[in-house]
């Protein structure tokens, strides 16, 4: 997938992009058996963006470990919150969250929820659940770092279904028009929402022309190609004083890495038993052994 | 803050840019937030494209870094006003209390309340303060909505002063706070030295009494004292209490209206449903209050359209009206007493 992008971005390099592969195939397994404890879950929208969230937490994001708080950091906000299962391996790997309470993901009183919770889980920037909110937020966190003297950048990862909001779109007219730069949103195009495929559901295309349109910075990547990502999601964050947003339209694979859920909508939300668990497990380790 | 006196003949023209002047409770909202900013608090303040109906223009003449147009997208201003509150801001969001708590409900709950920021919602034109705009202008629901969110403070300032000392007061307040204010036009009640130890939830006692006792909120303070006070020149001793929190509600002060027995006469320009009434009737309820509750407001309907001061005549909702609605309380427990005591003898 070619980027809209005039500029090519420089390459990253092999081990970066490894480490990349490697981090996708530990959040694809860490969902796995976190939603065999909560025994219902959305494996296949986290799927989907397993690559998008291992580069901007191991390839992109300014962060340090064990300091969720840090004023400076750059902010992350689940636009698609029911994927937030795919996040939370990764925030108790910054030491945000302990391991004893991600292995306790959803039993009673844990601050683990199907939706990430910005009042009961350190590192993460903002709730959501609500389809929508999440571009409005980011450009607030963008604007306060204006308003702050301070220089992080916003991520905010939309799904496609999601651009059905309209919310969305008065979050990007509005953040153009603040010249919000410091805002960059990932849309994972897994062409799937709950009820079938995007397009046939509530169409969304041409979904460039409409960002193009709304005065954005947009580019298009494989969002299962972490070197891809990381190459163009580094250059959009290290801009030098930006005055546009920035948009990637990542196409992907719903329930990408296990090839029954691949475009099933069933396993929009489901549960594996044993011997698919295995199964699945299996797919996604074979990825590492057929890179190799 | 000096408020200022409105005069104006009938027959000179003006504009949208004139509307300020003539409110008073607007300047002072814009000031305080001028002064807050200038001691250091973290202001920055968004409007839907309403910043001459809700007088920001001045603090964003002040300080247009801190200020923040959204235009019409008033879902979209909530959370970024969340957003920036995560971030060390303390934003205050003004809009028509129309549009605030109702259109953007959802948000207010989840990005707001639910998330616990220090976001400062201003619901301004509340009640039927907007008259002949009709009823997608009209707030009669806000205080039910926004009373039902768990850690949401509501208050309705009475007037300039209180607003300001308000503003004041929600610097240090952590919780994220709902204004509801109407046009700013509000006539005085009170001096900005007599709010110096203004507090949330705590209300403010006019008159003690023994006959019955009227609890009223913001806009209706002002008429209802009025009411209050001529019924007392005539020997009833009728009590007043400003609940402008409405929550949390002085539960303290609202047990002592309910201690005598008497009437407690609740006046608000909301539904009478949800709001100040029912904030009310259910602690009185539950503590088994002897004191019968009579709740005046808009009685479950959707206002008429007209002039505001007509249709607070229609309503009852001026001096005259509410003065009528607690003669009524005292004449049945007059009948009441009455009656009771012929049963005895």
């Amino acid at each position: 997938m070619s980027s809209a992008a005039t500029e090519n971005p420089p390459a990253v390099d092999d081990a970066t992009v490894e480490l990349l592969e490697e981090r996708s195939r530990f959040i694809r397994s860490e969902v796995i058996r976190l939603i065999k404890v909560a025994k219902v879950g959305h494996y296949a929208s986290a799927f989907s963006c397993a690559e998008i969230i291992a580069t901007l937490y191991y390839g992109v994001m300014s962060l340090r470990r064990g300091e969720p708080d840090w004023p400076d950091r750059d902010r992350f906000m689940f636009g698609k919150g029911h994927a937030a299962v795919a996040l939370y391996p990764v925030l108790a790997d910054y030491d945000f969250i302990e391991r004893e309470v991600l292995d306790q993901y959803t039993r009673l009183g844990n601050p683990l929820g199907d939706h990430p919770d910005r009042t009961r889980v350190p590192g993460v920037d903002f709730s959501s659940g609500s389809i929508g909110h999440a571009l409005s937020a980011g450009l607030g966190m963008a604007l306060s770092a204006r308003v702050q003297g301070r220089d992080f950048n916003s991520f905010v990862l939309l799904g496609d279904g999601e651009q059905n909001e309209g919310q969305v779109w008065e979050a990007a007219m509005s953040a153009a028009h603040h010249k919000a730069g410091r805002v960059i949103a990932t849309v994972d195009r897994n062409r799937y929402c709950l009820d079938g495929e995007v397009d046939e559901v509530m169409g969304i295309e041409p979904l460039d022309e409409k960002w193009r349109a709304f005065g954005w910075d947009v580019h298009e990547v494989d969002g299962h190609d972490a070197g891809a990502l990381c190459a163009l999601l580094r250059h959009l964050a290290g801009r030098d004083a930006p005055t546009r947003p920035a948009v990637v339209i990542a196409h992907t694979v719903k329930g990408k890495g296990v090839d029954f859920m691949e475009s099933e909508i069933g396993w929009h939300l489901g549960f594996l038993n044993p011997e698919d668990e295995t199964r699945a497990l299996e797919q996604i380790e074979m990825v590492r052994e057929g890179s190799e | 803050m000096a408020t200022r006196q409105i005069q104006r003949s009938s027959e000179q023209s003006w504009t949208l840019l004139d509307l300020l002047d003539q409110a008073p409770g607007l300047i002072a909202l814009s000031d305080t937030l001028v002064e807050i900013t200038e001691d250091g608090a973290p202001v920055v303040a968004l409007t839907g494209d309403l910043k001459y109906s809700n007088g920001l223009v001045r603090f964003a003449e002040r300080y247009p870094e801190r200020f923040f147009n959204m235009g019409i997208s008033e879902q979209n201003m909530v959370s970024t006003a969340a957003g920036m509150a995560t971030s060390g801001l303390t934003p205050f969001v003004a809009d028509f209390a129309s549009f605030l708590p109702l259109l953007c409900c959802e948000q207010i709950r989840t990005d707001v309340a639910y998330s616990q920021l220090p976001v400062r919602l201003i619901g301004h034109h509340a009640g039927i303060t907007l008259g002949f705009y009709g009823t997608s202008h009209h707030a009669t629901e806000d205080l039910s909505i926004t009373r039902a969110m768990a850690g949401l403070t509501v208050v309705c300032p009475t007037d300039a002063a209180m607003l300001a000392a308000s503003v004041r007061a929600s610097v240090a307040w952590e919780e994220p706070i709902y204004f509801r204010i109407g046009r700013g036009r509000e006539p005085d009640v009170y001096t900005p030295e007599q709010l110096r130890d203004f507090e949330f939830g705590r209300a403010i006692w006019h008159h003690r009494g023994a006959d019955a006792v009227v609890i009223a909120t913001g806009s209706m303070v002002s008429p209802s004292l009025e009411a209050v006070r001529k019924l007392r020149g005539e020997g009833h001793d009728v009590g007043m209490l400003d609940m402008h929190t409405v929550k949390p509600v002085d539960r303290q002060a609202v047990l002592m209206a309910g201690a005598t027995g008497s009437p407690v006469i609740t006046v608000e320009e909301h539904n009478v449903v949800g709001g100040l009434g029912a904030a009310v009737a259910e602690l009185l309820a539950e503590k088994g209050s002897r004191s019968r509750l009579r709740r005046h407001g808009i009685p479950d309907v959707y206002s008429l359209i007209g002039p505001p001061t007509h249709l607070y005549r229609h309503y009852g909702l001026e001096g005259a009206g509410i003065e009528a609605v607690i003669r009524e309380e005292l004449e049945k427990s007059r009948t009441l007493s009455v009656a009771a005591g012929v049963a005895v003898a």
